[in-house]
């Protein structure tokens, strides 16, 4: 993961509630075994007027004139603006793939869905909770004819909406410890293999049977074929 | 005492910061305060959620992330080839790989699977997972295994899922083996390969709700019904940041099946896990599967499974109760799974709504499901029946759907009425029952296991414009195919929908 450096970037203002991950990025795309790529297929469903596949060619593809993200008043925007509950039901980390392929690297929202904000972390993607009443304020300079550009300042934990006023981020240290510096946590948490180890040990002599019934469950497996059956 | 400094740790939240990221209120707070309260924490009541958590936790840092254990994972083919990827560039093995069960779930064909998967990017997905488990060495119950399934169904029928474990997959549904008293939750593929290489994740504690429903059901009325009554009442993000915890009467009244489908929607309210006691009809489910303890080792785990239970007088961050008894049979009407009414309902009007941003969500909703405020949901023609999932897809769930498709005719205008089981042994029970016999001759299609036209990865799904009743999870636009509109029901009110073309209440079928 690259360091999160301090930027200035363009705000794209999506003016909806509960944007669920089927709609970031709709499940054909998730065919992929890459990590990569997923950006033309962001809000495919939305974006786009013609049915998506995966493995297709985006640039010859029908865009869809009223969905914010094809506004050319937009264009190369790095801030996504919304509403709450962003990036609700699905696991798949294909969504915070790909709005950080597609160039987003802030996300605001007056709140994420648990897994999601997780996810969005782990891929350097920045979501900041702001009030309603905050979002509320962005979203009318957002909408404005002139697009809003806000100052990223990580480090100090700092927005800075061109001089109409500066926000500060509240963020949990751990989270803002990895982005700063672009952490592979399972690097981290390797530091504490022997940790592991011992706790491990413990549970072997407390709960025996998570160390034994796995192993002993499949020697005795049922190989049965569901052909085989049917034929 | 406690309840008065729970209340003031709350407030001192409330105060924090205008602005705050979305990771809940440090727990260390109000820990820290309750052991002022009671010197001896050993005392203090616990929840179940509590006691899981203290069991795994391997450290804690200084600002309250704890590395957790992570007892056991299950794996499936769409998040898992860039977390295998992971591994091998950073020369990485997995640690306990027996630890792990994987199965083909989200990509697979439930026709002709003799033929092999069709289409050759799902097929590259699938066969991609089977050369990762050989090269990381670990077990994969492959697409001809009897066994294969929908990784929530195959988990828990195997033993794999026990009582008092923390469980993860990349899949948000992972919240299902809460039934089970297991701390189970969703990750991404990231956090897939972080358990892979360590075993364990970095976790804050999450808040505790406990949702209440007591008394008992009505007629007709199923687990399915109250779950989404639940959703419908706390709303889909009623339950972010925290880890529910079912309970009360009709929650215990119900069977592990039952108890599942509950846990598998805390997803869809937004929360971390859900969760739910364990007792003797916990312990009875898991006695005898396959990967279980046996014998005497497994009397020992029993003992110490009862004993986690939330203790007497145990605090809840939040607290809901719910009255079963007035619990309808529900059926979704909007694109998200708390747009949710009563089978007499009617579709809301979103110009009688005051806030701007729902009132918006619902015109967005309405315009999608093509649908007209004040339509009694009952008058709503379909044009398809799905009825499986890893929310209803298991042997309770096909019996409940077949005692109405019994002696029954599909009706002509429904294009497509789906049945797939949840795994091979939940269709070879059914089929030993001659349930397959009654979806057939009720003009139902009888399929192989898998997710299917859930989320519609395979060829079963939806065109644009149809219109569905599901007995799935996600409402949401796309879900079940571009265009496609879903509404969430029971296994029973499928079938009956099936029967009529339209919604009609089970309960005077």
């Amino acid at each position: 993961m690259q360091p999160f450096e301090s930027f200035r970037g363009i705000v794209l203002p999506l003016d909806r509630a509960n944007v669920d991950t089927d709609a970031i990025i709709p499940k054909q795309f998730l065919k992929s075994i890459a990590r990569t790529g997923f950006g033309p297929n962001l809000f495919d469903e939305w974006r786009y007027l013609d049915r998506g596949e995966p493995g297709q060619d985006c640039a010859g593809r029908p865009l869809n004139p009223s969905f914010v993200l094809n506004d050319p008043r937009y264009e190369g925007a790095s801030i996504l603006l919304t509403r709450h509950n962003f990036g609700c039901g699905s696991s798949r980390e294909h969504a915070p793939w790909a709005l950080a392929d597609h160039g987003f690297k802030v996300l605001i929202a007056p709140s994420f869905a648990d897994i999601f904000h997780q996810n969005a972390v782990k891929n350097g993607l920045l979501p900041v909770v702001l009030e309603e009443a905050v979002v509320e304020e962005l979203f009318a300079l957002a909408t404005c004819a002139e697009p809003l550009s806000i100052d990223v300042d990580l480090h100090n934990l700092r927005l800075d909406a061109e001089g109409r006023g500066v926000i500060e981020i509240d963020m949990d240290p751990f989270h803002h410890h990895c982005l700063i510096h672009g952490l592979d946590d399972i690097g981290l948490t390797l530091t504490h293999a022997g940790e592991i180890a011992a706790y491990e040990e413990r549970r072997r002599a407390e709960t025996p049977w998570l160390f034994a019934s796995v192993g002993e469950g499949l020697r005795q497996g049922r190989n049965g074929r569901n052909q085989e059956r049917a034929a | 005492m406690a309840d008065a400094l729970r209340l003031s740790a709350r407030r001192l939240q409330q105060r924090r910061a205008p602005a705050r990221l979305s990771s809940p209120p440090p727990r260390a707070t109000l820990i820290g305060l309750a052991i002022v309260a009671e010197p001896d924490p050993m005392s203090t009541p616990r929840t179940l959620y509590d006691k899981i958590w203290d069991d795994h936790v391997v450290r804690t840092d200084a600002h309250g992330t704890s590395l957790l254990y992570i007892d056991r994972q299950l794996v499936h083919e769409v998040t898992s080839p860039q977390a295998f990827e992971g591994l091998r560039l950073a020369g990485r093995r997995p640690r306990r790989p027996e630890a792990n069960l994987a199965v083909p779930d989200h990509n697979v064909p439930t026709t002709d699977r003799h033929l092999g998967i069709a289409d050759p990017i799902s097929r590259l997905q699938v066969e991609t997972l089977e050369a990762n488990c050989r090269e990381f060495g670990i077990q994969l119950f492959d697409m001809g295994d009897i066994r294969q399934g929908i990784v929530h169904v195959v988990g828990p029928e195997e033993g794999f899922t026990l009582p008092g474990i923390t469980m993860v997959c990349g899949d948000s549904h992972t919240s299902t083996h809460g039934a089970f008293g297991a701390l189970a939750f969703g990750v991404g593929t990231s956090e897939v390969e972080h358990v892979l290489a360590t075993r364990c994740l970095l976790q804050k504690k999450s808040r505790s709700m406990l949702v209440s429903v007591d008394g008992r059901l009505g007629r007709g009325v199923t687990a399915k019904d109250i779950v989404l009554a639940i959703i419908g009442e706390i709303g889909t993000a009623g339950g972010t940041g925290h880890v529910i915890e079912y309970a009360g009467d009709a929650i215990r009244a119900l069977s592990m099946e039952g108890r599942m489908t509950i846990c598998n929607m805390a997803i869809e309210a937004g929360a971390r896990a859900g969760l739910i006691g364990i007792d003797a009809t916990t312990i009875a489910y898991v006695r005898g599967r396959p990967m279980a303890p046996k014998g005497e080792l497994f009397e020992q785990a029993a003992a110490y499974w009862l004993g986690l239970n939330s203790d007497p007088g145990a605090e809840y961050d939040r607290v809901v109760h719910m009255d079963a008894a007035s619990i309808r049979p529900q059926v979704t009407w909007g694109t998200s799974p708390e747009m949710v009414l009563p089978v007499d309902g009617a579709v809301p009007d979103p110009a009688e709504i005051a806030d701007p941003v729902k009132s918006g969500s619902y015109r967005n909703a309405l315009a999608y499901m093509g649908l007209r405020p004040g339509t009694p949901l009952a008058e709503v023609p379909l044009d398809k029946v799905f009825i499986g999932s890893c929310t209803n897809g298991r042997i309770e769930d096909l019996r409940a759907a077949a005692e109405v498709a019994k002696g029954r005719k599909v009706a002509d205008s429904v294009k497509q009425a789906l049945v797939v089981p949840g795994s091979g042994l939940v269709k070879e029970q059914a089929e030993a029952e001659g349930l397959d016999r009654i979806f057939i001759e009720a003009g139902f299609e009888w399929r192989d296991p898998g997710c299917s036209m859930c989320l519609a990865m395979n060829a079963d799904r939806l065109e644009p414009g149809e219109r569905c009743a599901a007995t799935s999870n996600r409402n949401f636009e796309g879900r079940q195919g571009q265009g496609g509109r879903t509404h969430l029901v029971s296994p029973s009110m499928a079938a009956a929908a099936a029967i009529h073309g339209r919604f009609v209440d089970v309960r005077e079928v």
